[in-house]
C-alpha cells in the first residue's frame, strides 16, 4: 500500500506493507538513521519518535497507522538551517549524550516534556524520561541537560 | 621559550562526536547501508551439553536462495583468537557443544522473510551429555592465582577475633543499548574489511587472520560509531566479525550480522558471578592482624579473558587497605553456561564487594563504638605502604582524601517518615589499578603515532576507540596543549587497521592515562622537532615501561599497577518492607583521578558506573535454567531508569600522577566497584539484616527480613 505521512515537516509517501514497522520505514525506506533500535519490544525508548507530538515507540507502530499524520524524528530537531536546538547545544554542554545512542529518542521525549510543561521539576524530567533507558550517563546529566532549557 | 599556556585540557569542550551525536547524524553499524548486502544470523544449540549428531537441511526448503556456513566453510584455523585455543567459532560436526546458545551455522540471505524461513528449515540433533552449572560441581580449572603476604598461618593465634564470611555475586549483562553488530565486505585480492561495534579493533583483527587465513592486510577491521561496550564489545565482537566475513566469503558479497535484543542478551558474555569467602582476624583495638580470602568465579563453557579477570579480581581483593599478612587463593572453573567474560572493573567489584562488606563486618563484631568509618581509616593504605602484593605505593594515594571529601559531601541523614519503609545509609572505600596488570602493558607495547601536516594541522593515529567514554576529545585536548596549538588544529584519524597502529585494546581503565600519555609525548615530540623541521612530520610513539616497576608473574609480586585510582561512595536506600523493594534515593561519591582532563566526561563516566553498579546491587537479575539465562529479554532482564536512578553528586580530586598525562589516572571501572557494597551496607543500617550477596532483589531482601523475624521470635 502507499503510506503518506508528514515527516519533519515534509509530506511524504512510501510504497510498502501497512504492517511493516514504522522504524523499518523510517531507517530503511527513508533513510532516517537516527532513529534506532534498541530491543524491538518497546522497552528502551531507543526507537521514540513523535507522531502528533506524543512519544510513541516506532518498533510497536506499524506504518499504516500514520497514515496522514505528522511525525518528528530527531533528524527534525534542528531549524532548517541546521542551526542546533536549545535542547540539542544542551546535550552537548552538559554531557547529556556519551556512547549517543539513547540520544534521539532522549531529545524527542525531553522535546516534548518541555513543551509541555513550563517549569519542570528534576521529578518531572525524570518522570518524562522514564521510557528511554540510558546506559552510560546515569541520567544525571541527561537530566540537568533537560533543567538548564527551562530558564 | 616560555610553556605554552594549559588551554584545553581541564576544560570540559564539546565533545568532538556531539553534533553528530544528537542530530541524528552519527552512524552506527546497523545505520550504515551498503549495497547489495545480505543479512546474516546464527543458529545456535538449544542443549547445554553434548555432541552434534547431525546437521539437516530441509530438503524441501529451497536452499539456492540462502548461504549456509557451517565449520567445515572455515579456511583457517576454527577457534576464537583470544587467550586459550578452547573457542570454537562453529561448533563441528560430531564435535562438542558446551553451552546453550553456542553458534553452530551461520545462515545468509537476501530478505530476513527468506532468512527467517531458512531457519526453521534446519535440523540439529544432538547426543546429550550431563551438565555442570554449578561453581560447587565444576571440575575444570580455567586458572588459579594466590597471592601470599607476610605469613597467616603463623600469626593466627594471636588475633583476639575472627570474623569468617561467604558472600555471592551474581551474573550481569553489560547491556549497552546499541546491540552487537558487524558488517563484512569481501574487497581485492582477497581481503576483508569488517566495520562493526567493537572496543577493540585488533583483537578482531588478529580473529579474522586467524580464522579466514588472511595477512595482515587482507583483514581490515573500521570500528563504526559504537553505541556503548562496557566490556561486552572487547572480546565478543570477534566472534560476530568472524561469523559475517565467513557468510561474506561464501556469499561473495557483503554480509550484516547484527544482533537482536534477545540474541544478545541470551548468548554474550556477562560479568562472572562467584563465591568470596573471607576469614580476618584483629586485635580488640581494630588492628588488622590477617586476611585470609578463598575466590571462586563460574568462567562459564569457554576461557575466553577469564584468567585476566580472576587476576584483577585477586588483586584487589583485599581491598584498600594495609595488612601485614595476607594469604588470597582464587580460581576459576569452568561450567555449562554461555561464557563470562570482560565487564567493566573486570573482577573487581566481584572481590571488592566482599573485602568492602568484611569491613562492615568486623566493625560490628568489635562492637566498643568502633565505626566502620573508623575501622577503614585505621586500615587504609596511605603513602608509603604495602599492598598485598608487596607494592610500595609510592605516590598518588587518594584514600583519606576521597574518605574525607564523600564524608563532608554526604547531606545529613533523613530517617523515612513513612512506617513501612526504612531508610539506611552505607559507605565504601575502594581502589582500583589503573591500566593492565603487571607486565601487561609491557608485552602489549601499545603504540600511536601523530602527523604534523602540511596545511598546520595536527592528526593522532590511534586504535583507541570512542565508546561514549570521550577518548576523541580527550586525545586532541592532551595534543592540543603538549603542542601548543589551539584544539581546533588536531584531529583524530578513524579507527581502522589500515590506517592506525595498534595501541591496545579500549579497557583496563588504560586509555586516558597510559594511551593519553603517549599521545602527550608524541605531540611534545613533534613541537620539538618542528622548530628544526618542515611538516609533514610523523612520529610513533611506543608505551615503554619505566624501569622502577617490577612485577613477577609467577610468584605475583611487585607492582601490580603502575597507579591505582581511589573512591569513597556513600549510598541512602530506602528499603520497603512490605515488599523488599530496595530504592537508592541519593549517592555521593569522591573520586580520585589524579586529574581531571575533561571534568563533564569524568563526571559522566563516574556517574554512568555508579548507575550500572546500583543496577548490580539491586535489579539486575539473571535466573538460569538449565543452562540458559530465563531474563534473556528487555521486558525481564531490568536496568534503572531514569526514575530508579538516584541523584548521584560528584567529587572529583586530583592527586596527580607524576607519570599520568598532566597527572591523570584512569577511572572509566572504578565507578563500577563501590556502590554495590554501600547499597549493601545502607539496606543492613536501613533493616538490620545483612543479604551479603547482589543483587539484593525485592525476593531476598523479603527473606532476609522475614528470616530475621522469626529469629527474633524464637528468642523472645
Ligand atoms: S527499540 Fe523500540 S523500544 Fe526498544
Ligand atoms: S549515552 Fe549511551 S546509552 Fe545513553
Amino acid at each position: 500500500m502507499t503510506v503518506r505521512f508528514t515527516l519533519n515537516g515534509v509530506p511524504v509517501s512510501v510504497e510498502c506493507a501497512g504492517s511493516r514497522r514504522l522504524l523499518d520505514t523510517l531507517r530503511g525506506d527513508l533513510g532516517k538513521t537516527g532513529t534506532k533500535e534498541g530491543c524491538g519490544e518497546g522497552e528502551c525508548g531507543a526507537c521514540s519518535v513523535l507522531i502528533d507530538g506524543e512519544v510513541v515507540d516506532s518498533c510497536l507502530v506499524a506504518v499504516g497507522q500514520v497514515e496522514g499524520r505528522n511525525v518528528l524524528t530527531v533528524e527534525g530537531l534542528a531549524g532548517p538551517d541546521g542551526t542546533l536546538s536549545r535542547l540539542q547545544q544542551a546535550f552537548i554542554e552538559h554531557g547529556a549524550a556519551q556512547c549517543g545512542i539513547c540520544t534521539p529518542g532522549m531529545l524527542l521525549a525531553a522535546h516534548v516534556l518541555l513543551q509541555r510543561t513550563i517549569r519542570p521539576s528534576a521529578a518531572d524530567v525524570r518522570e518524562g524520561l522514564a521510557g528511554n533507558l540510558c546506559r552510560c550517563t546515569g541520567y544525571t546529566k541527561i537530566i540537568e541537560a533537560v533543567l538548564s532549557c527551562t530558564t | 621559550m616560555c610553556p605554552a599556556p594549559v588551554t584545553a585540557v581541564g576544560r570540559s569542550v564539546p565533545r568532538r562526536e556531539g553534533a553528530d551525536k544528537v542530530t541524528g547524524r552519527a552512524r552506527y553499524t546497523d545505520d550504515i547501508t551498503v549495497q547489495g548486502a545480505w543479512s546474516g544470523r546464527t543458529i545456535r544449540s538449544t542443549i547445554a551439553r553434548g555432541a552434534i549428531r547431525s546437521i539437516t537441511l530441509d530438503p524441501a526448503f529451497d536452499w539456492s536462495r540462502v548461504v549456509v556456513v557451517t565449520a567445515d566453510d572455515i579456511p583457517g584455523d576454527n577457534v576464537v583468537q583470544l587467550i586459550r585455543e578452547d573457542q570454537p567459532v562453529l561448533a563441528p560436526r560430531g564435535g562438542e557443544i558446551k553451552h546453550k546458545e553456542e553458534p553452530i551455522l551461520l545462515l545468509a540471505a537476501s530478505d530476513r522473510a527468506t532468512l527467517e524461513e531458512a531457519a526453521t528449515h534446519v535440523r540439529i540433533e544432538y547426543e546429550l551429555a550431563n551438565p555442570v552449572f554449578e561453581i560447587g560441581s565444576a571440575t575444570e580449572v580455567f586458572s588459579t592465582v594466590e597471592i601470599t603476604k607476610g605469613d597467616v598461618a603463623s600469626v593466627e593465634r594471636t588475633a583476639d577475633l575472627v570474623v569468617e564470611r561467604e558472600f555471592r555475586v551474581g551474573l550481569q549483562e553489560q547491556l549497552y543499548i546499541e546491540p552487537q553488530g558487524a558488517i563484512a565486505l569481501p574487497e581485492a585480492d582477497g581481503a576483508f574489511r569488517v566495520v562493526g561495534s567493537l572496543q577493540c579493533p585488533y583483537y578482531v583483527h588478529r580473529a579474522l587472520k586467524r580464522a579466514l587465513k588472511l595477512t595482515d592486510q587482507q583483514a581490515i577491521v573500521v570500528q563504526a560509531e559504537t553505541g556503548g561496550g562496557f566490556g561486552g564489545k572487547e572480546e565478543y565482537p570477534s566472534i560476530v566479525a568472524v561469523h559475517a566475513a565467513l557468510l561474506a566469503r561464501k556469499a561473495g558479497r557483503p554480509v550484516r550480522l547484527i544482533y537482536d535484543r534477545h540474541e544478545d542478551l541470551a548468548a554474550t558474555t556477562k560479568r562472572h558471578p562467584g563465591v568470596i569467602r573471607h576469614r580476618t582476624g584483629v586485635k580488640k583495638d581494630g588492628t588488622l592482624v590477617f586476611q585470609d580470602i578463598e575466590i571462586v568465579l563460574d568462567g562459564g563453557a569457554y576461557c575466553t579473558l577469564t584468567p585476566v579477570v580472576l587476576s584483577r579480581a585477586a588483586i584487589h581483593a583485599a581491598g584498600a587497605y594495609s595488612c601485614p599478612n595476607v594469604r588470597i587463593r582464587a580460581r576459576a572453573v569452568a561450567t555449562n553456561t554461555p561464557p563470562n567474560g570482560a565487564f567493566r572493573g573486570f573482577g573487581a567489584p566481584q572481590s571488592l564487594f566482599a573485602a568492602e562488606l568484611m569491613v562492615e563486618h568486623v566493625a560490628e563484631q568489635l562492637g566498643g563504638g568502633v565505626s566502620s568509618v573508623d575501622l577503614r581509616r585505621k586500615w587504609m593504605l596511605r603513602l608509603g605502604d604495602t599492598t598485598a602484593t608487596g607494592q610500595v605505593l609510592t605516590e598518588s594515594v587518594g584514600s583519606e582524601l576521597v574518605l574525607d571529601a564523600a564524608l563532608k559531601a554526604a547531606t545529613t541523614f533523613q530517617p523515612s517518615n513513612i512506617p513501612t519503609v526504612r531508610r539506611g545509609r552505607g559507605l565504601s572505600l575502594v581502589f582500583h589499578g589503573s591500566g593492565f596488570t603487571g607486565s601487561g602493558e609491557k608485552k602489549l607495547s601499545g603504540t600511536i603515532a601523530m602527523e604534523a601536516l602540511a596545511d598546520g594541522t595536527f592528526r593522532i593515529l590511534t586504535a583507541s576507540t570512542e565508546i561514549g567514554q570521550g577518548t576523541k576529545t580527550i586525545f586532541c585536548q592532551l595534543a592540543a596543549d603538549a603542542l601548543g596549538v589551539p584544539l581546533e588544529r588536531v584531529t583524530i584519524a578513524p579507527q581502522d587497521t589500515s590506517l592506525v597502529p595498534d595501541s591496545g585494546p579500549t579497557v583496563a581503565s588504560r586509555t586516558a592515562m597510559i594511551v593519553g600519555r603517549l599521545v602527550q609525548e608524541a605531540a611534545a615530540e613533534i613541537k620539538q622537532r618542528l622548530q628544526r623541521e618542515r611538516p609533514p612530520l610523523r612520529v610513533d610513539k611506543s608505551y615503554i615501561q619505566p624501569d622502577s616497576i617490577h612485577w613477577d608473574e609467577a610468584t605475583y609480586r611487585g607492582d601490580a599497577y603502575p597507579v591505582y585510582a581511589w573512591a569513597c561512595t556513600i549510598a541512602d536506600v530506602d528499603v520497603d518492607t512490605t515488599t523488599g523493594e530496595v530504592r537508592v534515593t541519593d549517592l555521593v561519591t569522591a573520586v580520585d583521578c589524579g586529574k581531571a582532563l575533561h571534568p563533564v566526561m569524568a563526571e559522566g563516566q563516574i556517574e554512568g558506573g555508579c548507575l550500572q553498579a546500583v543496577g548490580w546491587a539491586t535489579i539486575e537479575e539473571i535466573k538460569m535454567k538449565d543452562g540458559g539465562y530465563q531474563n534473556d529479554r528487555l521486558a525481564t532482564y531490568l536496568i534503572p531508569t531514569a526514575l530508579d536512578a538516584p541523584r548521584i553528586r560528584t567529587v572529583l580530586i586530583e592527586n596527580p600522577y607524576s607519570r599520568g598525562p598532566f597527572g591523570a589516572k584512569g577511572i572509566g571501572e572504578l565507578p563500577m566497584d563501590g556502590p554495590a557494597p554501600a547499597v549493601i551496607a545502607a539496606i543492613h543500617d536501613a533493616t538490620g539484616v545483612w543479604l551479603d550477596e547482589v543483587p539484593a532483589t525485592p525476593e531476598k531482601v523479603l527473606a532476609a527480613l522475614n528470616g530475621a523475624q522469626r529469629r527474633e521470635a524464637a528468642q523472645s
